[in-house]
C-alpha cells in the first residue's frame, strides 16, 4: 500500500467516522463537533490532492466561520438533547439495508468504469497554485464572483434585519 | 496517485450519510449541518474531478459553494433562532402549523 | 546508517520539533517571569525577587504549583468537552509554529539538507491563518463545558472578539501579500532583501523588491488585531480578572488552566514572529550587508552579558546562585566568543539572532502595553474593530493597490 493511499484511507475513515457520529449523537453540540471533524479531514483531502488554497480556504472559512457560527447559535438557543423515539419499523428495517444496497451499487458501478472512463489523479501540485486559480478566477469567473459579493451583502442585510428586535 | 474513483465513492457516502441525518435527526440546527455535510460532500466530488481532468474550474466551484453555504448558514441561522423563540422548541415536528 | 538516510524525512522534523517545542516551552515559562518582573518596574515594585536570584526559579515553582493543585470538575459539565478544550487551545497554538521559518536558506548535516523550519509549506502564512480560525473552538468550548453563566458569557465574548478580529488581521496582511507576490513566509523576507539597503528594504519602510509603498497602516492594523486575537490587555475583557471572575477559564484549575495559559503565551510568541517576519524583516540585518563589521554584534551582546551573569550569581549563596547561574553564564559568554571566532558558526547564527531580538522585542511591547493600559469595554471593542479597523485595512489594500499600479511600467 503507497504512501498516498494509506494517507486517503486514513482521511477517508475519519471523515466517514465523523459522519457516522453526526448521526448517533444526541446533542447537538456534539453533532456539530462531529461536522468540524469531517471538514478537517476533507481539507486533509484537498491538500492530497494538490488543491491547497481550497483547503485552506475550506478551514478558514468552513471551519473557522460558519462552524462556528453554529456553535454560537447551539449555545445561545440552549438546544438540549433529543428525546428518544423509536423509529418506524419501515425505516429501520427497509430503509437502511436499502441505502446500503443502493450505495454498495453505486460503489461498484463507479469502481468497474474507472479505470478507462477518468483519467487518473494527475500531478497535483502543478496544476493547482493560487496564482492560476486566482487568474481563473478573475479573468473568466469574474462574473460570479461579483454576484456572490453581493449575495454576501443581501445575507447581511438579511441577517440584520432577522435580529432587530421587535418594537 | 489515488484513483479518482475512491474520492467519488467517499463523495457518494458522505452525501448518503447526509441523505440518512436529514431523515433521521429532530433538531432544526442538526439538519442544517446534515445539509452543509451534503455540501460538503459536492465539494470533494468538484475538486477530484478537477484534479482528475486538470482544469481548475472544478476548484473556482468549490470557491463559490462554500460562499452560498456561508451566506446561506448566516440566514438560516438567523430564521431559526426566530423560529425557535417564538415556538420555544426546537424540535422540527412541532414546526408544522403557519400560525403559531 | 542506511536505515536512518531511508528514513530521515520523519526523523529529522521529529528531532526539529522536538527541540522546537523545547525551546518555546521553556521560552513561554521564562516570559511569564519577564512579564511579572517588567509589569512590576512600570508599577515601581519589584516582581518575584525572592524565589532564586532575580525570581528566576517562579516559573518552576508555579509549574510546580500547577501540578499539585486541586482539580475540580464543575457539576453538570460536559466532561469530554470540558477536557478537550484546553488541549485543543494547545495543540493548536504549539502547532502554528512548526510553519514559521527562522532562518535563511539551507544547511546540510550529515549530508541531508534542511531548512530552519519545521515545513517549509508555499502557503505557510494561509496554513497559518487556518491554524488561528480554528483557535477559537478551545476558546468557545472551554465556556460552554463548564456550565457556568461567567463562562458561556466570557467564552462567547472572547469568540466573537477572536473573529470580527480575525477579518481585520487576514485584511491587513494583503498589502504585505500584494508587494511580495508569495503566500509562503520565506517569499515574503526574500521579497524584503536588498543587501545595500538595510533595514529601508524592510516592508514598514516600503523600498524592498518590486514596487511599494510603506506598509506602516498595515503594521498598525495588524498589530491591534494581534493583540485582540490573544486576548491581551486592552482587549482581555472576556478573561479579566476583575470583570467576569475569569472569563472563559473561570472553572479551570491547575493543569487546565495552566495549558490555556501556555496556549496564550505561545500563540503571542507565534503573533510576534508573524509580525517580525512581514513587516520587519525577519531575519534580516537592519544594517548594509556591507558594514561586515555588524557581523560581530550578536558575540559582542553574548560576552559582556554571559560574564554579568557569571559575577551576580557569585553573590548569592544559594546552590541555584553560586553553581548553576555561573554555570549558564559561562555557556553564554563561551557562546559569544565561539561565535566571534568561529566564521562558519557566525554566518549560520546571523539570521536567527536578528529574529530572535526581533521578537524579543515585540514581546517586550507587548508586557509594556499590558503594564500601560487600561481595557476596552466590550462594546467599544466591538465597535472599534467592525467600525475602525477593518476599514482602516480595506483602506489599506485599496492604497498599496493604487500605488503599485501607478508605480508599475504599463
Amino acid at each position: 500500500m503507497t504512501g498516498p493511499i494509506f494517507i486517503f484511507l486514513v482521511l477517508a475513515a475519519v471523515a466517514i467516522a465523523g459522519a457516522v457520529s453526526l448521526i448517533l449523537y444526541r446533542h447537538p453540540i456534539h453533532s456539530a463537533l462531529s461536522l468540524i471533524v469531517v471538514m478537517i479531514a476533507l481539507a486533509g483531502l484537498y491538500l492530497l490532492m494538490g488543491a491547497e488554497f481550497v483547503a485552506a480556504v475550506q478551514l478558514i472559512v468552513y471551519g473557522g466561520a460558519i462552524m462556528v457560527l453554529f456553535i454560537f447559535v447551539i449555545m445561545l438557543l440552549n438546544a438540549g438533547e433529543e428525546e428518544r423515539t423509536n423509529f418506524s419499523t419501515l425505516a429501520t428495517y427497509g430503509g437502511v439495508p436499502l441505502a446500503f444496497a443502493i450505495a454498495g451499487l453505486i460503489a461498484a458501478a463507479l469502481s468497474r468504469a474507472g479505470t478507462e472512463a477518468l483519467p487518473a489523479a494527475a500531478q497535483g501540485g502543478a496544476v493547482s497554485s493560487t496564482r492560476s486559480l486566482s487568474m481563473l478566477l478573475f479573468s473568466e469567473f469574474v462574473y460570479p464572483f461579483e454576484l456572490t459579493s453581493f449575495l454576501i451583502l443581501v445575507a447581511i442585510l438579511g441577517a440584520i434585519v432577522l435580529a432587530q428586535r421587535e418594537n | 496517485m489515488v484513483p479518482t474513483n475512491y474520492y467519488l465513492i467517499l463523495s457518494a457516502i458522505l452525501f448518503g450519510l447526509g441523505i440518512v441525518a436529514f431523515v433521521f435527526k429532530r433538531n432544526i440546527i442538526t439538519l442544517f449541518m446534515a445539509i452543509e455535510l451534503m455540501l460538503n460532500a459536492v465539494n470533494l466530488a468538484f475538486v477530484a474531478f478537477s484534479q482528475s481532468l486538470g482544469k481548475l474550474d472544478g476548484e473556482v466551484f468549490v470557491l463559490f459553494v462554500i460562499i452560498v453555504a456561508a451566506a446561506e448558514a448566516a440566514v438560516g441561522l438567523g430564521i431559526i433562532i426566530l423560529t425557535a423563540r417564538n415556538r420555544r422548541s426546537l424540535n422540527v415536528e412541532r414546526v408544522d402549523l403557519l400560525k403559531l | 546508517m542506511e536505515f536512518l538516510y531511508k528514513y530521515a524525512f520523519i526523523i529529522v522534523p521529529v528531532i526539529k520539533i522536538a527541540i522546537l517545542v523545547f525551546i518555546v516551552l521553556t521560552v513561554d515559562a521564562y516570559l511569564t517571569w519577564l512579564e511579572r518582573k517588567v509589569i512590576a518596574h512600570i508599577q515601581a515594585r519589584w516582581g518575584p525577587h525572592r524565589v532564586g536570584p532575580h525570581g528566576l526559579l517562579q516559573p518552576l515553582a508555579d509549574g510546580i504549583k500547577f501540578v499539585f493543585k486541586e482539580d475540580p470538575i464543575p457539576a453538570g459539565a460536559d466532561r469530554f468537552l470540558y477536557f478537550l478544550a484546553p488541549f485543543l487551545t494547545l495543540v493548536l497554538a504549539v502547532t502554528s509554529l512548526a510553519v514559521i521559518p527562522f532562518g535563511p536558506g539551507k544547511f546540510t548535516i550529515w549530508g541531508y539538507t534542511t531548512t530552519l523550519s519545521i515545513v517549509d509549506l508555499n502557503i505557510s502564512l494561509l496554513a497559518l491563518f487556518a491554524i488561528t480560525a480554528l483557535g477559537v473552538y478551545g476558546i468557545a468550548l472551554a465556556g460552554w463545558a463548564s456550565n457556568s453563566k461567567y463562562s458561556l458569557f466570557g467564552g462567547l465574548r472572547s469568540s466573537a472578539q477572536m473573529i470580527s478580529y480575525e477579518l481585520a488581521l487576514t485584511l491587513s496582511v494583503v498589502g504585505v501579500l500584494l508587494l511580495a507576490g508569495d503566500l509562503s513566509l520565506r517569499g515574503i523576507v526574500d521579497q524584503q532583501y536588498i543587501p545595500h539597503l538595510g533595514f529601508l528594504s524592510w516592508n514598514i519602510a516600503g523600498f524592498g523588491k518590486g514596487y511599494g509603498i510603506t506598509q506602516i497602516l498595515g503594521f498598525v492594523c495588524f498589530f491591534i488585531a494581534a493583540i485582540a486575537e490573544t486576548n491581551r490587555v486592552p482587549f482581555d475583557l472576556p478573561e479579566a480578572e476583575s470583570e467576569l471572575v475569569a472569563g472563559f477559564h473561570t472553572e479551570y484549575a491547575s493543569m487546565k488552566f495552566a495549558m490555556f495559559f501556555i496556549a496564550e503565551y505561545t500563540s503571542m510568541i507565534v503573533v510576534s514572529c508573524l509580525g517580525t517576519i512581514l513587516f520587519f524583516g525577519g531575519w534580516l540585518s537592519p544594517f548594509p550587508d556591507s558594514w561586515t563589521f555588524t557581523h560581530y554584534l550578536p558575540s559582542l551582546l553574548l560576552i559582556p552579558f554571559g560574564l554579568w551573569v557569571i559575577f551576580d550569581g557569585m553573590r548569592y549563596e544559594t546552590i541555584f546562585g553560586r553553581i548553576i547561574l555561573p554555570g549558564i553564564g559561562t555557556a553564554i559568554a563561551g557562546l559569544g566568543i565561539a561565535l566571534a571566532v568561529i566564521r562558519p558558526l557566525n554566518d549560520f547564527a546571523q539570521g536567527p539572532f536578528w529574529l530572535i531580538s526581533k521578537v524579543l522585542l515585540s514581546l517586550l511591547i507587548y508586557i509594556w502595553l499590558r503594564g500601560t493600559l487600561p481595557r476596552l469595554r466590550y462594546d467599544q471593542l466591538m465597535g472599534f474593530g467592525w467600525k475602525v479597523l477593518l476599514p482602516v485595512s480595506i483602506a489599506n489594500v485599496v492604497i498599496t493597490s493604487a500605488v503599485m499600479f501607478w508605480r508599475m511600467p504599463r
